[in-house]
């Protein structure tokens, strides 16, 4: 078997199984084992089926024995954040008050990988519910850097981002509302990417707020992000807010990219706030673009202070009202001590829920609230439009933009707990790309000086999707950062 | 001091539809509990909404049958408030885009007679909204079950200008509601099954004051009649309180249909802030010209378009069409049977004084029954043509039309029954009668004409029903004219 199988990229793999040097069985229990070896200090995972991960292992292989593979990704392991709905697998988005909960139905995302052949491999820990930029508003775990174990590894998707760099799996799944996927990929050295809102199906993905939740990849190459993204992009009839429009072959237009690009920078990602290292590392991505010829133009982006204020609005307005369901009545976590209906709900989501998604709530059922709900909700809509108009306006005159994914890299554990605003400034970067509903992807640029990893982000037109892999293709061929892994 | 009451009703109507509003799972009504669900219905995690287009196409016919106006672009907000019937602890409802704006509805009051009509009025809407019905709850001694069956059926929420000035008026109002939901096929709006439900809002004022007085919510009334019997109720309170120096507050009252009183349920200010707010999960709806239009030539003529109709047209009386205009099916039935003998009155009376009788006394409705247009058509025919008496029709042909389903020509045919026209036949049987009855006679030859009618029923029965009443009247006449 070859070395390091676990630090494999899907490619790789895929012609390793092509070739019969290894069975999906014989990876499937290699990464059992990378897993069983290295999560006890990365805690990225919430629950394994090991039994059933090599059931369909073995089913995969009899496919491609029998001459009946479903796809590409057929035999490959693809590890699920925990807010995304596998039939008969837990779902608890890291919180206790889904703690016992399974559902009976596959989300779309889900559907489609087990109908390409993928394995879904793993519950991955994440803020609970989603709400987070660290991962330690999980109920259940912190989940670490595998870059450096007392740091942690972003959020909310941070089990998906350090799953894959930890090599425990090759590819996962996160959702990104304020920066979910971008922000961890970048912390863990990793590609993460964040689709146009509307490329892939919400249905069975635990709603956080609705108008910025998108599902997207993990992976340790940008052409493994595009196969994973082809799989589970597409219009699907289960939910109303997917847009039919066709997607395009991902893989392909990484074998013959267009360039160079016109490339803007916006000038208001580069003011106070921003670390001096990520800052350099940011600007000689920049200047290697300039070098292949690439237009690089300042771009201005006037509301972009605002983001973080209307995100906190509308995204706990939604959060609000799609959190109420879990009141103890039907599947969620009920309270023992419940004297009535109205204690049992008191009770039941005291208990059941966490302290930031409880600060949530609470805040959005105050901006929605009679005499407040124009004054905050509609008012955030509109600078939702004016943020939403400053990238069209932009993408006028380029084709992406090039910013920091975040304003710093992987931050100790604890050190931002006390104090909510400053975690919430983590997402400064991301928001606004959910706000807008543009898609937007992190890819590894550089370490710093404490060799914690730096990551790029590149935010593309609606459905641009295509642009953004091929350009930040084009910059992970001629460097080696995604090719370097933790050593754990 | 004279006092007038204004009132506001809010009706709930349930939209038949095949599927449930926002999924695929089938509605219906008496299932076993929790059955008809699925992860839509039950609100679990990831699981999201899909209109159902269905729902809005009805509510948009509702809307053409209210005269309203179909709103060119309607969404979809979210009602939050927490309640164990509730799936998702929010309601999918419609805020400020409602489909229906405006709106009004023709309402006939009782008249002073159950056989004379009352007076017509209009009565002006505010708005209809298409929204999800919620689950059923049900209390034991010791715990509560919630059963949601009934949540996610399309609902549709009808709302007036407080322009309801009487008890008699939201009664009437209710009853032609319901007369429209039917003959649009959208409800059957049977109260008892919850297909319909109302809310009243009821204020008083001495009269010429120009503000409204403080207003009052009634709920939990089950009937039509229990909202007229809630309102009758609520009025005197409210004047009573009133004319006793009392003062009112804004509450939600319940109506207790046993004690006949309405009771204090909450005051406003313990009423939900609902935080509306446009759903994230649903795109709004664009309703465009095409779609009205195809809609539009599926809008059935109104109940009382047609009541009128059948006056200017048919000259039925308002103790037929009374009779006539709520059933949209026996409507039809009569108009085909009246197209095919163009006898609208006959078959009208046919169908209301003894087709009605027989369904009821058999427990069946029009459709279960044998009879079809045509044989009310056939009957009525027969006799206009003097081919039976009415009476042979109605004690030897239409029961035995009504049990087996034979068409009434052939059941003549077959009993031997058309009426005798032969003259010769009939002449020496009036001629035996006269002879046979001299008092009578006598009287007819005095100026009694009415006498002749013993003499008729005499050959009648000598002929056993079969002789044409007209002509034995015709000859009596004669017969006795010669005599005398």
């Amino acid at each position: 078997m070859p070395d390091n199988l676990h630090f494999k990229t899907v490619t790789d793999l895929q012609s390793l199984l092509a070739g019969g040097e290894i069975s999906s069985v014989e990876l499937c229990r290699e990464l059992i084992d990378r897993k069983e070896a290295v999560d006890s200090k990365i805690q990225a995972f919430n629950s394994l089926d090991a039994e059933n991960v090599l059931a369909n292992a073995e089913a995969s292989d009899q496919r491609r024995a029998n001459g009946e593979l479903r796809g590409p990704l057929d035999g490959i392991p693809i590890g699920l954040k925990d807010v995304i709905a596998v039939s008969g697998s837990p779902l608890t988005c890291s919180s206790r008050m889904l703690e016992n909960f399974v559902p009976p139905y596959d989300a779309t995302v889900s559907r489609k990988l087990k109908e390409a052949g993928a394995i879904p491999f793993g519950r991955l820990n994440m803020d609970e519910f989603a709400m987070g930029s660290s991962t330690e508003n999980s109920a259940f775990n912190t989940t670490f850097n595998p870059w450096s174990s007392d740091r942690v590894a972003g959020g909310s998707s941070g089990g998906s981002a350090a799953a894959v760099s930890a090599g425990s799996v090759p590819v996962s799944l996160g959702s990104d509302t304020g920066g979910s996927i971008r922000q961890p990929a970048s912390f863990c050295g990793v590609v993460g990417m964040k689709p146009t809102y509307g490329r892939v199906s919400r249905f069975g993905l635990v709603a956080y707020a609705s108008s910025l939740d998108q599902i997207g990849p993990f992976g340790r190459s940008v052409a493994d992000v595009a196969q994973v993204l082809q799989s589970i992009a597409g219009h699907d009839p289960k939910d109303s807010t997917s847009i039919e429009k066709a997607v395009p072959g991902y893989p392909e237009i990484l074998q013959n990219p267009i360039g160079p690009w016109k490339l803007g920078v916006p000038k208001e990602y580069f003011e106070e706030g921003l670390d001096p290292e990520v800052k350099a590392c940011i600007q000689k991505a920049i200047d290697w673009y300039a070098d292949q010829g690439c237009e690089i133009q300042e771009i201005q982006m006037p509301n972009m202070d605002l983001a973080i204020a209307v995100y906190y609005i509308i995204a706990t307005a939604e959060a609000s009202s799609n959190l109420a369901r879990y009141d103890g009545v039907r599947y969620s976590h009920r309270s023992e001590q419940s004297e009535d209906a109205i204690d049992l709900y008191f009770k039941s989501r005291a208990e059941g829920f966490g302290e930031e998604v409880k600060r949530r709530i609470i805040l959005g059922t105050y901006v929605l609230s009679s005499g407040y709900y124009d004054a905050y909700y509609l008012r955030a809509q509109k600078i939702r439009t004016l943020i939403r108009e400053d990238f069209m306006k932009a993408y006028e005159s380029v084709d992406a933009l090039l910013t920091p994914t975040s304003p710093f890299v992987s931050f100790r554990a604890g050190e931002k707990n006390e104090d909510p605003l400053a975690m919430y400034l983590s997402d400064i970067f991301t928001i606004s790309a959910n706000l807008a509903g543009i898609p937007g992807i992190s890819v590894p640029c550089g370490f710093n000086s404490e060799n914690l990893p730096i990551g790029l982000q590149i935010l593309g037109k609606p459905f641009g999707e295509s642009d953004l892999l091929a350009i930040a293709n084009s910059f992970e061929q001629a460097h080696d950062f995604s090719s370097q892994h933790p050593d754990l | 001091m004279e006092y007038e009451a204004f009132i506001g009703l809010e009706v709930h109507v349930q939209v038949r539809t095949q599927s449930k509003i926002f999924t695929s799972v089938g509605v219906g009504f008496g299932c076993e509990p929790n059955t008809l669900t699925d992860p839509v219905v039950l609100g679990f995690p990831g699981a999201l909404p899909v209109l159902n287009k269905e729902a809005v196409e009805k509510s948009i016919k509702v809307g053409m049958l209210l005269q309203s106006t179909i709103s060119e672009v309607t969404k979809w907000d979210r009602k939050n408030y927490f309640y164990p019937d509730s799936p998702k602890n929010y309601q999918i409802s419609q805020f400020d885009q409602p489909i229906c704006e405006g709106g009004k509805v023709e309402i006939e009051l009782p008249g002073p007679s159950r056989n004379v009509m009352g007076e017509h009025k209009w009565i002006e809407l505010t708005r209809a909204h298409l929204e999800e019905d919620v689950g059923k709850l049900n209390h034991f001694d010791n715990d509560s079950l919630v059963d949601y069956n009934r949540a996610g059926t399309p609902l549709l929420e009808i709302v007036t200008e407080p322009v309801l000035r009487t008890p008699d008026e939201a009664w009437a109002y209710l009853n032609a509601l319901r007369m429209l939901m039917v003959y649009g096929d959208i409800s059957d709006c049977d109260m008892e099954k919850g297909q319909m439900r109302c809310d009243a809002n009821v204020s008083v004022r001495p009269v010429g004051q120009e503000d409204l007085g403080v207003k009052v919510e009634i709920k939990n009334m089950n009937s039509i009649s229990g909202v007229r019997n809630a309102l009758v109720y609520e009025i005197e309170r409210q004047i009573q309180t009133l004319k006793g120096g009392g003062s009112l507050v804004q509450e939600t009252r319940g109506w207790d249909a046993s004690k006949n009183v309405t009771y204090h349920m909450r005051f406003k200010e313990e009423s939900h802030d609902y935080r509306y707010f446009p759903d994230p999960d649903l795109m709004p709806v664009r309703i465009d010209e095409d779609w009205r239009g195809r809609i539009s030539a599926t809008i059935p003529e109104r109940p009382y378009d047609r009541q009128r109709r059948y006056y200017d047209d048919f000259k039925l009386p308002f103790t037929i069409t009374s009779v006539l205009i709520p059933d949209p099916g026996l409507c039809e039935f009569f108009e085909e049977a009246a197209e095919a003998c163009n006898k609208p009155q006959q078959v009208a009376n046919w169908i209301v004084n003894n087709l009605l009788s027989e369904l009821g006394n058999d427990g069946l409705s029009l459709s279960e029954s044998k009879i079809t247009s045509a044989h009310i058509a056939g009957l009525v025919k027969l006799i206009e043509e003097g081919v039976i008496s009415k009476n042979i029709a109605k004690e030897e042909v239409f029961g035995e039309m009504f049990t087996s389903g034979e068409m009434p020509a052939a059941i003549v045919e077959a009993k031997g029954l058309k009426q005798s026209n032969d003259t010769g036949e009939l002449e020496p049987i009036c001629q035996k009668v006269i002879d046979a009855n001299p008092g009578p006679v006598e009287e007819i030859l005095c100026g009694n004409e009415k006498a002749i009618n013993f003499l008729k029923g005499q050959v009648m029965k000598a002929t056993r029903g079969k002789a044409n009443p007209a002509l034995v009247d015709q000859m009596l006449k004669a017969l006795i004219d010669k005599k005398g």
